[in-house]
């Protein structure tokens, strides 16, 4: 007699090889369980390899997916069930597992070799390593096999099939349908006849197999979510920047010019805005991230918005253009996809460990204004504000992402594109008395006159200019008075963006700062905690530079401020100096997302 | 938008109202002058003329015109100039460049729009010197030479920009001289009609830190028998009394003395449109062989397409096939579902 659980909420992580299609089932799983109206969160886990040797553990790619009833804010931190393709998937994957909780593996792929590959001296299925845990065994590749007799293909390829049986018991696990993963098949696959057939029977033999079989006794069921009415889909943080860019050139009527070098974890971005060419948005692929910046910088001035993407290590190779675009005072937008460093680092993983490149990684003073995203879906918003924000301030910004952003994927409520409020750049009018650096009083943004433009001719330059008029000039007191418009220039924008939001009471014990990917784990992490009747609060910023004036006030109804980075204390450090105040740091430089117990704890120490 | 209203060509000034602060005597005076004087007759109103440069002396270029200017950073201009024609392609774009900005520290940059066949001018300015650093060698100057950094003598082997720039497949390249101030203004007449990357390298004296780098080449005494004049079609002859010509042996190039009519018709006749680069190439290496004379003029001008129109060919045809994009099906593309 086989029962149905309830459950609140489920964090899978399926590994394999990184030639198993592990990023695919997890897609699928991903996809199926949104319209079943859960509320979920994904992150993938790969290597930076591109085809690192089969067996391997560092060969293992994960994905990890939490879905809900609730609303959830992370891909969960760890595990409840982990289907391990291989030894190696295992071995790497009970890092994310938790106590006690379920393993599904493969039993095929433990051969003596793949054993080897991954460091075990024997079988871990049958020696107590895996004790404690509820462990089941299926003979993955056989049963595929088994299941596609008969059709034309060979072994091997009929063992490529074994992800879609994994899918498919992990769908009768959770009682999902397999329809939507069925259709998808024959839309992906249509050329290939033989391929919908084989892909089908597997998915559908692991959902037969799992439901007959004696080996499971349970399935759960995950309640719908109260999710708001709207259109979705499925997106992540590369996707959606592409599209606010998209978005961005469409309501400001100004072309947008892409350029970027291919860098993990940001080369997503150039990839989806090259299919964008009739969309206003142009995409040049650059000889180096030099000139990647340069021809933005040269697209701005020429009446475009110059967009140059990257990551870490390119952004240290953009410095010095970065600040020619300050003192020059042009529109312009850099997104730095952050990632493990220092130097090349960890390509494909997340850190938040370029804030302080951000703010003072130029020569001379410098100001940029920076805007980090906080999930996925938040990059396109993030992407819109800091246009705007370039647009109306005459200024470059910098946009922070970082790989698990880039990677990570969440439901997406389409927005009301006729709701989203039109930009207006700032331009000159031709006809109009001209000079290139006068200013607006409120905004102390400059004019943007383009080529083209008759009457406006001016020269811009990467010398100090005499107010006003921008001719060069080395005076004392105007290079004074300049650094001094170029800093205050930065500090309005206060003005015009709308302030971080406090979560929780006003005054409290624990005041939690945070900023960029980290908010789905704070946000749940302070939630849980002023649920158990902790006196906690939190600010996610958007901004950090300018840092909010909201930010004063609140600072001081604390009797302490913890600030959680996936680094050595950046923003602590700006927040520490800005405000002179001892705040607390929780700094993980990892690889991997803040864990939700870990941040707990850390809160908990300081009441 | 840019306004696309544009005023008649006419005769203007396009100088502008700043000091030029260049040294006395500064070979960038006859070039600016020069420049000054071809603008106008280009038929391109002032607004949509637009000149960038990178650093060094010659930096200061597009402050003393009343174009459009943008004085960049060191060796980077060709990419800002690559991005400005981009985003307006009607723009007539001129990079002004020297020997350290665009073969040193820009040497990538260069070689890129080069071979992208951007249509734009580059004027490269070369004094085989490092002027507004105060003297140190630069990629151009020669084996042996002694400035403030080589005091015993350069041990650099120096780049040939225009061996370089036909490596990179240039379409249009030139050289020509700050003293010879008629063919330097017809060079970059040529150098702007050319749709393409135009290249032209501009032997330019510092009379601070290098003078005399090019005596040979400019002194009324010797500069009929140090240089040849490149003219499509003609036989490549110099010499006060034309008694001189260039002939090929094997794939070089020798000196003949014209002393009959028979030797006349061995000579080389200048082809600056041969679609194969052997020949300029070779023109462009005669600097390296102190008997031979030193080419000035067109050595190369083949027609090619450009990345600029086939960018925005590229950007029609997608259009074309997909119509104008609509944001509101972007966004609902992909797998979506709706919740009630």
């Amino acid at each position: 007699m086989k029962t149905t659980k309830k459950l609140e909420r489920v964090t899978i992580r399926f590994a394999g090889d990184s030639g198993d299609g592990m990023q695919l089932t997890g897609t699928q799983f991903t996809r199926t369980t949104a319209m079943a109206k859960n509320d979920l969160s994904t992150v993938p886990d790969f290597p930076a390899e591109i085809r690192a040797p089969a067996g391997t553990l560092y060969g293992v790619s994960g994905f990890q997916i939490q879905f809900s009833s609730e609303m959830i804010h992370t891909p969960g931190d760890q595990a409840d069930v982990l289907v391990a393709m291989n030894p190696a998937a295992l071995k790497s994957g009970l890092r994310y597992l938790k106590k006690g909780g379920t393993i599904i593996v493969n039993t095929d792929a433990f051969t003596s070799r793949n054993l080897r590959m991954a460091d075990f001296e024997d079988d871990p299925i049958d020696n107590g390593f895996l004790e404690g845990y509820e462990v089941f065994s299926v003979e993955m590749t056989r049963l595929t096999k088994d299941a596609l007799e008969g059709l034309e293909l060979t072994h091997k390829e009929k063992e490529r099939c074994k992800n879609f049986f994994a899918l498919g018991m992990i769908y009768w696990l959770y009682n999902r349908s397999i329809d939507p993963t069925l259709a998808w098949i024959e839309e992906k696959f249509h050329k290939k006849p033989v391929w919908v057939e084989a892909n089908k029977r597997a998915l559908r033999g692991g959902r037969n197999f799992a439901d007959m079989t004696e080996i499971f006794t349970v399935n759960y069921e995950v309640p719908e979510a109260k999710i708001e009415p709207g259109i979705y889909r499925r997106i992540t943080g590369n996707e959606a920047l592409s599209l606010g860019l998209v978005a961005v050139s469409n309501k400001s009527d100004v072309e947008i010019l892409y350029c970027s070098y291919p860098i993990t974890p940001a080369s997503d971005i150039l990839q989806h805005v090259s299919n964008y060419k009739n969309y206003g948005v142009k995409s040049f692929q650059t000889e180096d991230e030099i000139a990647a910046i340069g021809a933005a910088i040269g697209a701005s001035f020429a009446g475009n918005l110059g967009v140059t993407g990257t990551s870490g290590p390119g952004f240290a190779l953009k410095a010095e253009f970065a600040g020619l675009a300050v003192i020059c005072e042009l529109p312009l937008l850099i997104v730095d996809v952050q990632r493990g460093g220092p130097s090349t680092g960890m390509p494909t993983k997340p850190e938040q460990t370029d804030l302080m490149q951000g703010m003072y990684g130029r020569n001379g003073e410098a100001p940029i204004p920076i805007i980090a995203a906080d999930s996925p879906a938040d990059c396109f918003q993030t992407v819109y504000d800091a246009a705007r924000v370039a647009f109306q301030f005459m200024t470059p910004v910098l946009i922070l992402s970082d790989a698990y952003l880039a990677n990570g994927a969440e439901p997406w409520r389409i927005p009301d594109i006729d709701a989203i409020p039109e930009i207006k750049p700032n331009f000159a009018e031709p006809g109009k008395p001209y000079l290139p650096y006068e200013r607006d009083d409120d905004s102390l943004a400059r004019k943007w006159a383009l080529p083209g433009m008759p009457g406006l001719e001016h020269r811009i330059g990467g010398l100090e200019r005499q107010e006003n008029t921008g001719n060069v000039s080395y005076d004392p007191e105007n290079h004074m008075r300049m650094t001094e418009i170029r800093a205050e220039k930065i500090e309005k924008i206060n003005d015009f963006v709308e302030g971080p939001e406090l979560h929780g009471s006003e005054k409290g014990d624990v005041l939690v700062i945070s900023w960029g990917s980290t908010y789905g784990t704070v946000r749940t992490a302070v939630e849980q905690l002023q649920r158990a009747g902790k006196e906690i609060s939190y600010i996610h910023l958007r901004w950090l530079n300018p840092l909010p004036k909201v930010l004063d006030t609140h600072i001081k109804n604390f009797k302490e401020i913890l600030i959680p980075e996936m680094n050595m204390g950046q923003l602590s450090q700006l927040i520490r100096s800005k405000y002179a105040i001892d705040a607390k740091g929780f700094n993980r430089v990892t690889g991997q997302p803040l864990v939700v117990a870990e941040l707990k704890e850390a809160i908990e120490n300081l009441l | 938008m840019a306004d696309k209203v544009s005023s008649k060509p006419q005769k203007v000034n396009f100088g502008s109202d700043q000091d030029v602060r260049w040294c006395p005597g500064c070979g960038d005076y006859a070039i600016l002058s020069q420049m000054k004087k071809v603008l106008p007759e280009l038929g391109i109103p002032k607004e949509k003329i637009v000149f960038i440069s990178g650093i060094g002396c010659n930096g200061r270029f597009p402050y003393y015109l009343s174009t459009y200017g943008f004085h960049t950073l060191h060796g980077r201009a060709p990419i800002v100039a690559s991005g400005v024609k981009l985003a307006n392609p009607e723009l007539s774009v001129w990079i002004i460049t020297g020997d350290g900005d665009s073969l040193s520290i820009g040497g990538n940059h260069l070689m890129h729009l080069i071979r992208r066949n951007m249509n734009v001018n580059v004027i490269l300015i070369n004094n085989q010197i490092y002027g507004l650093t105060k003297g140190q060698y630069s990629p151009t100057s020669p084996l042996g030479k002694v400035t403030k950094t080589t005091p015993y003598g350069s041990l650099d082997r120096p780049v040939n920009p225009l061996s370089l720039v036909l490596s990179a497949g240039a379409t249009f390249v030139a050289r020509t001289i700050d003293r010879d101030t008629k063919h330097m203004a017809q060079t970059f007449r040529e150098a702007a009609a050319h749709n393409g990357c135009s290249f032209v390298e501009v032997f330019q004296n510092c009379n601070i830190f290098n003078d005399g780098a090019f005596q040979q080449l400019t002194d009324p005494k010797t500069k009929q028998e140090k240089l040849v004049y490149l003219q499509h079609g003609e036989p490549l002859v110099y010499g006060a009394e034309k008694d001189k010509g260039l002939r090929l042996n094997g794939f070089e190039a020798e000196h003949v003395d014209l002393a009959n009519e028979q030797d006349r018709e061995s000579l080389i006749v200048h082809d600056e449109s041969q679609s194969s680069d052997v020949y300029s190439y070779m023109l462009s290496r005669m600097t390296e062989n102190t008997e031979l004379p030193t080419p000035v003029g067109v050595f190369r001008r083949i027609s090619h397409d450009t990345y600029n129109e086939n960018f925005l060919r590229q950007i029609d045809a997608v259009k074309q096939k997909k119509g104008k994009g609509n944001l509101k099906q972007l966004l609902i593309s992909g797998d979506t579902w709706s919740v009630d």
